[in-house]
């Protein structure tokens, strides 16, 4: 959900280019962090907006402060390694500032 | 006891060869709509109609709608470029819907093929194209388009040469995408209209290209 405007928003540690890595974590509830893409290493397309976090929301919490979101670019070779496709291919994927780390 | 022409016969009778009926077991969160919605309707917060009008209403939306966006965006590089920058201001310039989420356009080239999945559910930018297809939902759609997409693609009866760089966009949260295919040679002068003809929905998932002569 989109944070209302004015609300409280964590700052953005990202910007597009830099390389980061997906926290190898678990937890309970609405993660939207696929199991795939945990423990590997991409790099940021954009900066989506700030949103109130899903994982909050999902228990009536107010989700806030939102949370950066972004899309980070993975190299699919890198995902599957036996992966068929041209070395090129990419998967991107929408990820929230607190599931990334800098790489 | 039920009447077929004009004829009366009891049950347990059961018809060869008929299909069972959808809704004939209920499941958990079909029980739990129906709650929720009765209660919703007896508090006064909705009335059945309003219900009712919200389904239709959504099953007009088609993928017609998303074939306008991507012929408009064909002929006019100006709305190409808000389009791709600010999807959402696109579609109003348009008379569409803005929509509860943020579109994100990938465009295709010559050398790029996109194609979308949502690999926690069946996120899909519904208020443009409307109810994804069935098999966008499905659990092998969903998860080998990650893991295999050109295998996916060609069971699509898309194959891609090894130049073109395949980006499958996994729609995990907030944003929703639409594929803005390539126009096709052959269609030079064509009229919107005819543009928007050969732009399915397939094309805007990105399981498809659209062909001139299709």
């Amino acid at each position: 959900m989109s944070a209302a405007p004015g609300a409280a928003a964590v700052t953005a540690r990202f910007r597009t280019g830099d390389r980061v890595k997906v926290r190898w974590a678990d937890g309970p509830g609405h993660i939207r962090t696929p199991w795939y893409i945990r423990g590997h290493t991409g790099v940021i397309e954009r900066l989506c907006g700030v949103y109130a976090n899903p994982e909050e929301l999902a228990y009536a919490r107010s989700g806030l402060p939102a949370q950066p979101l972004y899309r980070v670019r993975f190299t699919q070779a890198q995902v599957w390694p036996d992966y068929t496709g041209s070395r090129a291919d990419t998967i991107d994927i929408e990820i929230y500032q607190h599931w990334l780390e800098s790489a | 006891m039920h009447e077929h022409d004009g004829r009366t016969h009891g049950h347990p009778d059961p018809h060869p060869g008929a299909r069972p009926d959808a809704d004939d077991t209920l499941t958990y969160y079909q029980v739990m709509e129906i709650a929720v919605r009765e209660l919703l309707i007896e508090k006064g917060v909705l009335s059945a109609d309003a219900v009712r009008r919200e389904v239709e209403k959504m099953d007009a939306r088609s993928p017609a709608q998303g074939a306008r966006v991507v012929a408009r965006a064909w002929t006019d590089p100006a709305f190409k470029a808000k389009l791709l920058a600010l999807g959402n201001d696109a579609l109003v310039d348009l008379g569409l819907e803005r929509g509860p989420y943020k579109l994100v356009v990938v465009e295709n080239m010559t050398d790029v093929h996109n194609v979308v999945v949502c690999t926690l559910c069946s996120c899909y930018p519904r208020w443009l194209l409307g109810l994804p297809p069935d098999w966008y939902k499905s659990r092998n759609y969903r998860s080998r388009t990650v893991r295999e997409p050109r295998a996916v693609l060609r069971e699509f009866g898309l194959e891609l040469c090894e130049d073109i760089t395949v980006r499958v966009h996994d729609s995990t949260a907030e944003m929703r995408y639409l594929v803005l295919p390539a126009r096709p040679a052959g269609t030079e002068g064509w009229s919107q209209d005819q543009l928007s003809a050969i732009v399915t929905r397939d094309c805007m998932i990105g399981v498809a290209v659209p062909k001139a002569n299709s």
